[in-house]
């Protein structure tokens, strides 16, 4: 009685929550309602059976319970029952499959006008490129890929000088354009996701595959990668942006092609050393930082980094939010460099300083800083050396106290919520793996044990040394 | 009455058909009888115990993951890469070393031999190496959380080239452990494997003829031989895998780099991989399922005191279902990435699949149709089992359909789905198994009310797990991640509630299955004697001189007369006739009754 009645329960309770759930399908932004018909389908076919099977399983459960005195029905089989019961289920399970393939046929072959774009994955960024004014993309190849060239592209295909790249996790997309979207991965498997599209496909290295679509709402729209890609799976995301045709061309002309990027000039240390002259007062003349007047080292990072850094506060991804004290200092000392060429110009005088260690001020448990760092190694390098493949700045010898500081900001949604900053939500979803003030203070504690140089370079090292000792 | 005679055969002029006993034969010494036993029953409690002891690992990795779903901003201990390794170990460990070696290694090697009537398995020594092979390989797997940089996090498929190269935690010397543990496995298992096979073809009791083996016995000889043919797959990309991550060939991997760095490897392919993995993995899922279905079919017609219904039927759904399980792996690769064509081949043989087993469901609730229905603990689980099949075999008709899996991919749905069909269905049917074969097995009864108390908490505890998770994979929440942020658009705030809600189950059903340790530790000496047959069930194993049975099984081998399932025969003295009983016997016990009852009249 009790077990027929938890069954009914389990039953109705089940029917209930699929009505009342307020957790289902987002809302529809592609062409692909095919898929939440054929969905509502399967849900008919399959919750009539659902409710039907069981409760005829409850209703036995009571009706049929133990009693001394009765035998069961002694009915080995009863091969018409079976026959009926066979074709009724062959029947729904064709009324289910009959529209999934039909949809899947028009889902493997992308219509004729459909524009291509390429989605391209890597641990754990997106980038994207355009065919261009030519229509067709360039050759790539996975050999050509280096920091200088993270497209893979071939330098020497006439058809990929006039690809446009888009070096960011952003994507724009025409409203109403179907669109092929062409998938390739640099490194290990990925997927593209974007939920309210409805469609989705793996990123294989060493293949091109691709799905397509036709966005019919304007808006942002989240891209996730779905297959597991190592530890930053979760933060792999990205931003589809579905345009009117106005904005979507502005996007479009803003964008570079191959061919200028690959003759940008770089700049002129000489021209930069007297526009760093507004940098000196807080920074030093050779960037080493003063904590004094909250100023991080600079000498020794990257170029790239530092480029990035310094766009973002001119243009106010960084250093506008009102709790970021700092930050608004730095933001406009970044109006003196007005052109493009001026930053690259300090950058290149700041790279010719002298690179020493920042003194460690912060104290933890490096140790357990250690385990932590297996996590943020992963972009940043074994040694915190910095990637620039994974976007990720050196760490090691860097001024401690504003690694401590900007971990904070992270975790508090100070740095890397900005809309513009591509990365920053990346590393805030990261830095909140250091879950107390204890764990910043630890994994800080290891960074100054480290010294960006690889470790099998330091190991040499330390060897030639016992060795040099030996032979003294 | 034809009925009563079932496939009835008669030997009466069959000679003996074995030599006598052998004194030497038996193990004399401790060790013989418990450690080195060539005793499928000793063996099968080894690979039991063996089999649970590491699931119990896995159900605490389990625990471990829920607490970061649940509270992502709490546990300093769960770093993404630790998260990572969780979900792997306790996927591969749920799959592989518990269920797997339980319902085969386990329940196989008990029930084999005393369900055929056979003395033991045809091969007692290999069978004996099989599980101190088992036992290697589970401690290979053990091993690899105690080396630098821990055990893999590749997830349980493995995939390369992440599983190989930087970027996933236990790329060193992690997945070469793991994919050693895994051949050694595979070894031990063949080896087990053939003894099943040839057991169940070979040395089958007079009488007992295929189409009389109880279902369980189809179950489980169906799910060996499709191990057998599937496991091959998987040990050779483990080799080649191991290949590529030590000597630098290219089987899986293509030109690529790996760290912002090029690597060596040219030309591999890591959809090759996922063919393999999944022509072996595919399979699986129906090694685990197989038995289950067998076992649940025995403990259902045992405890409806009703035939099974349709047994034919039942045995050739079981025959279909494992050769079309070879049919159907690259539906688990829809989206991977593969030719999209072969969408249309392998959601159509997936759905095809769906036929036979429907029929199995409605065959399970139509024995309890018009049945005297015990709801005894094993029965609960029985029964359990069916709803939660249901539910998780109807969403299998959402992601085998290809079209449908495209939104629902690598979503919580499938994390629901795979969970509700080959988590949840065969861990209920292992439980009801338990419950019904431990008197057997130790001679003495578990605990009712225990099993009561943990057969409820489990059943409603994982329906509360599972059936709500479904609805966060509707709305897109992607599995394996270790934490979703709070600012995803499309994910709703309450979903982040739901996930809280979905760990206190969690818990909560890890808490029941202490009550379900207490309950066999406690029952060994304290639990109800058993007697030989309490259930009043007509398989072999029940008919045993000895309750445990002793080496060698029977004192002398039972003939057969009659199918597994006479129970309710009309006319019969009780309501069920084991299958030792021969119809002569019958015939003239009815005699004589109708001889008295006759003489009855006639005095009145």
């Amino acid at each position: 009685m009790v077990f027929a009645i938890a069954l009914v329960v389990l039953v109705v309770g089940s029917v209930a929550f699929h009505i009342l759930s307020p957790w289902y399908l987002t809302d529809l932004a592609s062409n692909w309602g095919t898929i939440d018909t054929t969905i509502s389908i399967t849900f008919w076919v399959t919750g009539i059976v659902f409710v039907a099977v069981n409760l005829f399983m409850a209703y036995c459960v009571y009706k049929f319970r133990y009693q001394k005195n009765r035998r069961a029905e002694y009915q080995p089989e009863n091969t018409k029952l079976e026959f009926w019961l066979t074709v009724v289920t062959a029947v729904g399970v064709a009324a289910m499959l009959a529209p999934g393939l039909i949809v899947w046929a028009d889902f493997v072959t992308p219509p004729d006008d459909a524009v291509e774009v390429e989605a391209i994955g890597q641990q754990w960024h997106w980038s994207y490129r355009l065919p261009g004014d030519d229509g067709k993309f360039g050759n790539v190849d996975a050999r050509f890929l280096t920091d200088d060239n993270p497209f893979g592209m071939d330098p020497d295909d006439p058809n990929g000088q006039d690809d446009r790249l888009v070096e960011s996790n952003r994507v724009h997309l025409l409203k109403d354009q179907p669109v092929k979207v062409n998938l390739r991965s640099k490194d290990v498997l990925h997927n593209f996701t974007v939920t309210q599209f409805r469609v989705k496909m793996d990123l294989v290295p060493g293949l091109v595959s691709y799905l397509w679509l036709t966005p019919t709402k304007a808006g942002e729209f989240e891209v996730l990668c779905e297959e597991l890609c190592g530890i930053g799976h979760f933060a792999m995301r990205g931003l589809v942006i579905v345009d009117e045709p106005a904005d979507y061309d502005a996007w479009y002309a803003s964008l570079p092609t191959y061919a200028e990027v690959a003759a940008r000039s770089p700049g002129d240390p000489m021209v930069g050393q007297g526009q760093y002259a507004i940098c000196v007062a807080c920074h030093g003349p050779q960037g080493a930082g003063l904590q004094l007047l909250n100023a991080p080292k600079i000498a020794g990072q990257e170029d790239w980094y530092l480029r990035r850094q310094l766009n973002y506060y001119k243009s106010g991804a960084r250093g506008a939010h009102p709790q970021d004290i700092y930050g608004r200092q730095m933001a406009p000392m970044m109006a003196t460099l007005a052109t493009d060429q001026a930053v690259e110009n300090v950058i290149a005088y700041i790279q010719t300083f002298p690179d020493a260690p920042a003194e460690a001020t912060i104290t933890g448990d490096a140790e357990r800083g250690k385990d932590l760092w297996i996590t943020c190694g992963a972009c940043h390098g074994e040694r915190g050396q910095g990637i620039k493949a994974m976007n990720a700045p050196r760490m090691a010898g860097m001024t401690d106290w504003y690694l401590a500081r900007q971990l904070e900001n992270f975790k508090a949604d100070i740095r890397g919520k900005h809309k513009d900053d591509l990365y920053g939500w990346q590393m805030a979803q990261m830095a909140r793996i250091l879950k107390d003030d204890d764990a910043v203070n630890d994994v800080i504690a290891y960074i100054n044990t480290l010294n960006g140089a690889p470790a099998a370079a330091d190991e040499m090292a330390a060897a030639g040394a016992t060795y040099l000792a030996a032979e003294e | 009455m034809a009925q009563v005679a079932h496939d009835a055969v008669t030997d009466a002029d069959l000679g003996p058909f074995e030599v006598e006993d052998v004194e030497l034969y038996h193990p004399k010494t401790f060790i013989g009888k418990y450690i080195w036993s060539q005793d499928a029953k000793v063996i099968a409690v080894q690979y039991g115990i063996t089999a649970i002891g590491i699931g119990l690992v896995a159900l605490a990795l389990s625990i471990l993951m829920r607490l970061q779903l649940g509270w992502p901003d709490t546990f300093s201990l769960i770093q993404p890469a630790n998260y990572l390794q969780f979900v792997t170990m306790h996927g591969m460990i749920m799959v592989i070393y518990l269920l797997t070696a339980l319902f085969l290694g386990g329940f196989g090697n008990y029930l084999i031999p005393l369900m055929c009537g056979a003395r033991d398995m045809v091969f007692p020594y290999v069978n004996m190496v099989s599980y101190w092979v088992y036992l290697a390989a589970v401690l290979i797997l053990v091993a690899s959380f105690f080396v630098p940089g821990g055990p893999t996090g590749a997830g349980w498929t493995l995939y390369p080239p992440q599983a190989v190269v930087g970027g996933t935690p236990g790329t060193g010397a992690g997945i070469i452990l793991m994919l050693i543990s895994l051949c050694v496995f595979i070894i031990g298992f063949t080896m087990g494997g053939l003894n099943y096979v040839v057991t169940v073809l070979q040395a089958r009791t007079r009488g007992m003829t295929l189409m009389r083996l109880p279902l369980t016995v189809w179950g489980i000889f169906m799910a060996t031989v499709l191990a057998l043919l599937a496991f091959p797959a998987l040990f050779v990309s483990c080799i080649m895998m191991i290949l590529d991550s030590l000597i630098g060939t290219s089987f899986f991997m293509p030109a690529m780099i790996a760290e912002g760095q090029q690597t060596a490897y040219e030309g591999g392919s890591p959809i090759l991989f996922q063919h393999l993995f999944w022509f072996f993995g595919h399979p699986e899922v129906y090694i685990v399922a197989l038995p289950a279905f067998g076992i649940v079919s025995d403990v259902l017609s045992t405890h409806a005191r009703k035939n099974i219904f349709g047994y034919r039927m039942m045995v050739w759904a079981i025959v279909a279902i494992g050769a079309l399980s070879f049919v159907v792996w690259a539906h688990h690769m829809y989206v991977s990435g593969m030719n999209p064509y072969f969408g249309f081949f392998f959601a159509t043989t997936t759905l095809i699949i769906a036929v036979p087993t429907a029929i199995k469901v409605y065959n399970w609730v139509l024995t309890l149709w018009r049945g005297n229905i015990q709801l005894t603990v094993p029965m609960l689980f029985a029964i359990g089992f069916i709803f939660t099949f249901i539910n998780g075999g109807l969403t299998g008709l959402f992601l085998g359909n290809v079209t449908v899996d495209l939104p629902l991919s690598d979503t919580y749905f499938v994390v629901a789905h795979f969970h509700m069909v080959m988590a949840v269905s065969p861990v209920l049917v292992v439980f009801g198994a338990i419950y019904h074969w431990y008197p057997k097995i130790t001679g003495r009864m578990l605990d009712d009310t225990l099993g009561k108390v943990h057969f409820w908490m489990t059943f409603l505890g994982t329906y509360a797990i599972y059936y709500p998770m479904h609805y966060l994979g509707f709305e897109g929440m992607p599995r394996r991640y270790y934490a979703y942020g709070t600012d995803t658009a499309f994910m709703s705030q309450s979903a982040h509630t739901l996930n809280e809600a979905i760990s206190i189950a969690a818990i909560f059903v890890a808490v029941a299955q202490m009550v379900f340790l207490y309950n066999m530790v406690r029952s060994l000496t304290k639990g109800k004697e058993a007697g030989p047959n309490p259930w009043n069930a007509t398989t072999l194993e029940w008919q045993t001189p000895h309750t445990p049975p002793k080496h060698g099984n029977f004192d002398e081998l039972p003939s057969v007369y009659r199918w597994a399932y006479d129970y309710g025969v009309p006319g019969a003295e009780q309501d069920f006739i084991p299958q030792n009983v021969p119809s002569e016997e019958l015939a003239a016990a009815r005699a004589k009754d109708e001889g008295a009852q006759g003489e009855g009249k006639a005095d009145g």
